[in-house]
């Protein structure tokens, strides 16, 4: 099979989902439902798209197949963020205080964060895995923080920093999620300039390097990319780096090219039909009993056992 | 002509390269000989850019390396390290495409593909040019790279031990090719080589380094004679005129 027809298969499969996800079970009240789905949907493609795309940058820059972004710990950053408001301010600060500030002190923080992860680590020492090593202490140093912070505060609070613990399209704030939009489309227009390098950074560094590629400034504005989209994706919804992991992978399986045109666009649809299906799995099926991010571990789980087995026996 | 002057680098406080100097002739193969540890790869990596040096000056071209933009540097300077594990399975066609990419930024135009054919049979792949990387021998793995840095197209060819884990045939071939890049397409090649045997026979020139720094440099004929190879390994190594060549005997 082409790679033309596999992507048009996916985009087919992508639509069809979103079209099932939109249309289905709408009831007399299309007038209220309707509006509330798509901005839903809207937010489902835009988190997916942005997680599986700098999923395939980061693994292409760090020539690593098993990484995500959050190794890097912006996830417990944010976590650690939204823990540490509510253990000063009290969860009713969540209500008064503006959505608009915490939402842009998250973004500037986890920016802040990696690029000082960025210009202190790899500036210095050149070297990528020292700095994912640096970012996996921090994030486990902000985790514990967290954890801390969650015991001593009092349960009905801790019940508030829950929510936010978990990925959710189900309470996507509509005016912050504008912000978002306009946020990774600068993001994204930016990346365009650096997009021929791609398939030239997965042969590796000095190869890379060899081929013309001004390797350390390219590969900090893709770092500075990566991080925009995954903040900005987070704080939209919660931590959800799990899917890129999977929907990475899935992709150079799929697609097996190292064409990052196809592979980034690849990506992007196999997230979209992985989050679309996943919540309506939630939505119908469970009714709102679990997250949709048990759903994408579960399966995401079933299938790297499935890839291990195939490949043990090959 | 390449020009090193005054050449140091350091790791952390180890100095691996101390004030090298040396010009490298053009049209002609260079080969850096000297016991592991010698900083000859060092070496190699600041000439072609992969590493930054900490003092002295590299002039490519009368052009200080750190002046040169790194794209007009790629179509000058070509480097093949001896490590080459790549993430990506790639065929041995769409690898040497990827020397073009000075030229092309990935949009590979008719030209392109001329050039991408040119070394393809310059290194005698066509037959095989659509066989996956990973199921090659490391003998076809190692043209296959050459080849992506004869479709590179430049003047300059650095290669760091091409013939590492090769057997004699394959080595023998490598070294013809590199002979041929040099004698008939007019290349400049240097190589770090272990085996002085090889040295001997294929090279013009030879600079032999210890301890970071350029103990002898000068035509092949005057460096591979008994008392400087003393100086170099520490080792006596008996010299046999056979025909025209000098073959080290060391093994004993």
């Amino acid at each position: 099979m082409r790679n033309s027809t596999k992507i048009v298969i996916l985009f087919v499969l992508a639509v069809g989902f979103v079209l099932t996800f939109l249309f289905t079970d709408l009831g007399s009240n299309w007038d209220y439902v309707l509006p509330r789905r798509i901005m839903k949907i809207v937010a489902i493609i835009l988190t997916g798209s942005a997680i599986a795309f700098s999923t395939v940058i980061f693994q292409t820059i760090t020539n690593n197949r098993i990484l995500t972004p959050s190794i890097i710990g912006l996830d417990s950053l944010y976590l650690l963020i939204q823990t540490f408001i509510i253990f000063l301010f009290g969860s009713t600060s969540m209500t008064l205080m503006n959505q608009h500030v915490n939402f842009f002190i998250s973004i500037i923080l986890m920016i802040l964060f990696s690029l000082g992860l960025y210009h202190f680590l790899f500036k210095r020492e050149g070297n990528i895995y020292f700095l994912l090593l640096i970012g996996l202490i921090f994030g486990t140093f902000f985790s514990s923080l967290s954890d801390f912070m969650q015991v001593l505060i009092d349960p009905n609070e801790f019940q508030i920093i829950q929510d936010t613990m978990f990925a959710s399209f189900n309470n996507v704030n509509t005016e912050l999620f504008y912000v978002a939009l306009f946020i990774m489309g600068l993001a994204t227009l930016y990346f365009l300039k650096f997009e021929k390098y791609l398939d030239v950074l997965s042969l590796g560094k000095d190869t890379a390097i060899n081929l013309g590629v001004d390797y350390d400034r390219v590969v900090q504005r893709l770092f500075i990319i990566i991080a925009i989209l995954i903040s900005v994706a987070t704080v939209l919804v919660g931590p959800i780096t799990f899917l890129g992991l999977l929907v990475a992978n899935v992709a150079y399986e799929f697609l097996k090219t190292y064409r990052h045109r196809v592979l980034i666009v690849g990506a992007i649809l196999i997230s979209i039909i992985a989050l679309v299906a996943g919540q309506l799995v939630v939505e119908r099926v469970f009714t709102f009993s679990t997250t949709i991010s048990v759903i994408i571990n579960f399966i995401g789980g079933v299938y790297f056992i499935y890839l291990l087995l195939r490949e043990s026996r090959a | 002509m390449i020009n090193v002057k005054n050449l140091s680098k350091k790791y952390n406080n180890k100095t691996v390269v101390n004030n090298v100097s040396l010009n490298i002739k053009k049209g002609k193969i260079t080969s850096f000989i000297g016991p592991n540890g010698a900083g000859k790869s060092t070496l190699l990596s600041a000439v072609s850019r992969l590493i930054k040096h900490d003092v002295g000056e590299i002039m490519i071209d009368q052009k200080e390396i750190n002046s040169w933009k790194s794209n007009e540097l790629s179509k000058k300077v070509a480097i093949l390290k001896q490590s080459n594990n790549l993430n990506v399975r790639l065929t041995i066609r769409e690898l040497v495409s990827f020397g073009r990419f000075p030229y092309s930024q990935g949009n590979l135009t008719q030209e392109d593909w001329e050039k991408v054919d040119e070394a393809l049979s310059f290194m005698e792949l066509h037959d095989i040019e659509n066989q996956f990387l990973d199921e090659l021998s490391g003998g076809q793995r190692q043209r296959a790279f050459i080849a992506m840095v004869i479709a590179q197209d430049t003047e300059y060819i650095l290669l760091d031990e091409p013939l590492n884990n090769l057997d004699m045939k394959h080595s023998v071939q490598i070294m013809k090719v590199l002979r041929r890049l040099v004698d008939e397409l007019g290349k400049t090649v240097i190589l770090v080589i272990h085996d002085i045997n090889f040295a001997s026979f294929y090279s013009d020139y030879v600079v032999a380094l210890k301890n970071g720094e350029i103990i002898r440099q000068g035509p092949t004929n005057e460096i591979i004679e008994q008392g400087t190879l003393k100086e170099i390994y520490d080792m006596d190594i008996p010299i046999k005129q056979i025909d025209k060549c000098k073959v080290c005997v060391y093994f004993a």
